[in-house]
């Protein structure tokens, strides 16, 4: 019996059904080295067996597409900037594998600040950085790798010093800090090079899983198309122009970094008692802990920007993590700050909470007639509408909710500011729903508020939604 | 000695983009391109000469992903 010697790894998906249903070829072009290096950091994944725990952080380039491919926990990060996403994650997730895979332009380019401090800071991620020499994605403009002489769409005849400066060497430079642990360069300008890269490769996500710190390998990659010559030919160019600029080898190999990531980590961490202590809250005093949801609140709060959507929204998920629930606060806004509109999503939950989106919420809470109009057929039946009446004129029209119709701006007027309208809406809300008590949004109002005579008039309006609520609510 | 105690690799046509960067990186020669096409519009690459020791060179050269199949030949005695 003949037995399967190589195959492909099961770190890939079988079919790429978030490239198309079915699909099992790469979106790459044909002899891409791109492909080339996520099959051997893939078999790296099997071999290791950290295919759970591995959180691949793709770049803005060719690779954008990185989760297509790769079963595993994937975030697909802005331009350059993977290595910020990847250092949060390993700060957040202790057992985590985090991998920053960036092309040249990402990398050496808009992301250069990114890369530096994050291999300066000695984090335990692993980063494969693919210089292709040029900018592959948007059709082949120079990189800060392209070689001098080398032709690209912004360098038709070359690439001259004195106009566009030196290629970069990246492992150069990543060699000139003191934290990193691995920094090698490598080429796939045939198969023995290859081969060197997957020792490479391995190494590097090795490293990681024993918590020694920074690994870097910078891959010499092909790009046939914007090269413009035939997969084979571009191996061949690659090894006669782009090695010679970029000489492969390893720089640097230590057992062991500069410091321990894991225990320095631990003593330097702030306890959460410590940052409540800056901040100035007494844990004790806001830490209620008595509040029982009857379900999960996905609470979405609308309105113009400048009637306070957003900062209520703060103000609702700080009042949550007082209660000691779990919460998320995601906003959503225009360009323009005054005057467009805006949202805020808040989840607050007994448990830990998967997605800060919220589309259909079950809670919403609305400052004028537009956020009325985006919003009413969004909630959940049997959730509830808080709506700002003295803005949004008409009534809500949906029969399987509870409207309350609030004339919250004219009772902030009243109050001598049409800013606490939302903080009207909000009070109503808590009598109501329980999700939060009155007593901590009292308490909780003076610690994101610092202009005592908006504390006062926010404390008003706290009173304007208790009277109010008790006028018009009946009593179940 | 019969083909079957014999190293072999399977290339699927469907996955192949005919880049011929396998043909470059075997040691033995063993791949070459078709003259089919697939449905992508490629020549695929075929297995072509025996001579096929597994060292997967074409597999971890190939940048497709299932492209190559490396199957080796029964052990002696086994
Ligand atoms: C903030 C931002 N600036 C610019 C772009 C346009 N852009 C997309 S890909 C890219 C360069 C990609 O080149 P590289 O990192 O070398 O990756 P490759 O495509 O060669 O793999 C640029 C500039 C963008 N998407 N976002
Ligand atoms: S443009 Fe270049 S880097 Fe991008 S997929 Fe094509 S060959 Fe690869
Ligand atoms: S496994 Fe090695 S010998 Fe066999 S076809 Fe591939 S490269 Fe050639
Ligand atoms: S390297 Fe892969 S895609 Fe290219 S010809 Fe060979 S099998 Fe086909």
């Amino acid at each position: 019996m003949h037995t399967i010697k190589h195959q492909k790894a099961r770190s890939l998906y079988p079919t790429f059904e978030r490239k198309a249903p079915g699909a099992d070829v790469s979106h790459y072009c044909p002899g891409c080295g791109h492909g080339t290096v996520h099959n051997l950091i893939a078999e790296a994944i099997d071999d290791l067996g950290i295919q759970d725990r591995t959180i691949f952080c793709s770049p803005v380039g060719c690779s954008v597409f990185g989760y297509y491919y790769f079963d595993t926990g994937n975030i697909q990060c802005a331009h350059g900037r993977a290595p910020a996403v990847a250092s949060a994650i390993r700060r957040t997730h202790e057992e985590a594998i985090v991998i920053s895979y960036q092309g040249d332009g990402d990398l050496a380019g808009i992301g250069m600040s990114q890369i530096v401090h994050a291999a300066n800071r000695g984090e335990n991620i692993t980063v494969f950085f693919i210089n292709n020499a040029i900018y592959g994605m948007t059709g082949g403009q120079m990189a800060p790798t392209t070689i001098l002489g080398q032709k690209t769409v912004t360098t038709p005849d070359g690439r001259h010093a004195e106009n566009e400066g030196f290629p970069i060497g990246m492992v150069e430079i990543i060699n000139s800090l003191q934290a990193p642990v691995f920094i090698e360069r490598v080429s796939l300008a045939g198969a023995k090079k290859v081969m060197k890269a997957r020792m490479a490769i391995r190494k590097a996500l090795r490293n990681q899983v024993e918590k020694k710190g920074f690994s870097f390998v910078e891959i010499l990659s092909p790009c046939p198309v914007n090269w413009k010559m035939t997969a084979v030919e571009a191996r061949r160019w690659l090894e006669n122009n782009l090695e010679p600029v970029f000489p492969v080898g390893n720089l640097r190999d230590l057992p062991k970094g500069p410091f321990d990531k894991v225990d320095k980590k631990k003593d330097s961490r702030m306890s959460d008692r410590k940052i409540l202590e800056i901040l100035g809250v007494n844990e004790e005093e806001v830490h209620a802990g008595t509040v029982q949801l009857q379900e999960e609140q996905n609470v979405k709060i609308a309105g113009f920007g400048g009637q306070g959507v957003l900062s209520t929204g703060i103000l609702l998920a700080n009042c949550a993590i007082a209660e000691g629930l779990k919460t998320t606060w995601l906003p959503s806004y225009g360009a323009e700050m005054r005057g467009g509109t805006a949202n805020a999503s808040i989840n607050i939950s007994h448990e830990t909470i998967g997605s800060p989106i919220v589309s259909y919420p079950n809670v919403l809470m609305v400052m004028n007639l537009p956020s009325l109009d985006a919003f009413e057929d969004k909630v959940r039946p049997g959730g509830a509408i808080y709506v700002n009446s003295s803005l949004a004129t008409r009534k809500v029209r949906r029969a399987d909710v509870t409207a309350y119709h609030i004339p919250a701006s004219d009772m902030a007027n009243d109050l001598g500011t049409i800013q606490s309208a939302s903080v009207i809406l909000l009070t109503v809300y808590a009598l109501v729903s329980g999700a939060i008590t009155i007593e901590t949004l009292k308490k909780v109002i003076p610690l994101s508020i610092k202009r005592k005579n908006l504390v006062d008039l926010n404390m008003q309006a706290i009173e304007a939604g208790v009277t109010w609520h008790r006028d018009n609510c009946p009593k179940p | 000695m019969s083909l079957e105690e014999k190293n072999f690799i399977e290339v699927n046509p469907k996955r192949c983009k005919g880049c011929a960067a396998c043909i470059v990186a075997c040691p033995n020669g063993c791949i070459e391109i078709g003259s089919e096409i697939n449905q992508m519009g490629y020549q695929f690459a075929r297995f072509a000469v025996r001579k096929c020791i597994a060292c997967g060179m074409c597999f971890y050269t190939c940048p497709e992903f299932g492209a190559i199949t490396v199957y080796q030949k029964p052990r002696k005695g086994a």
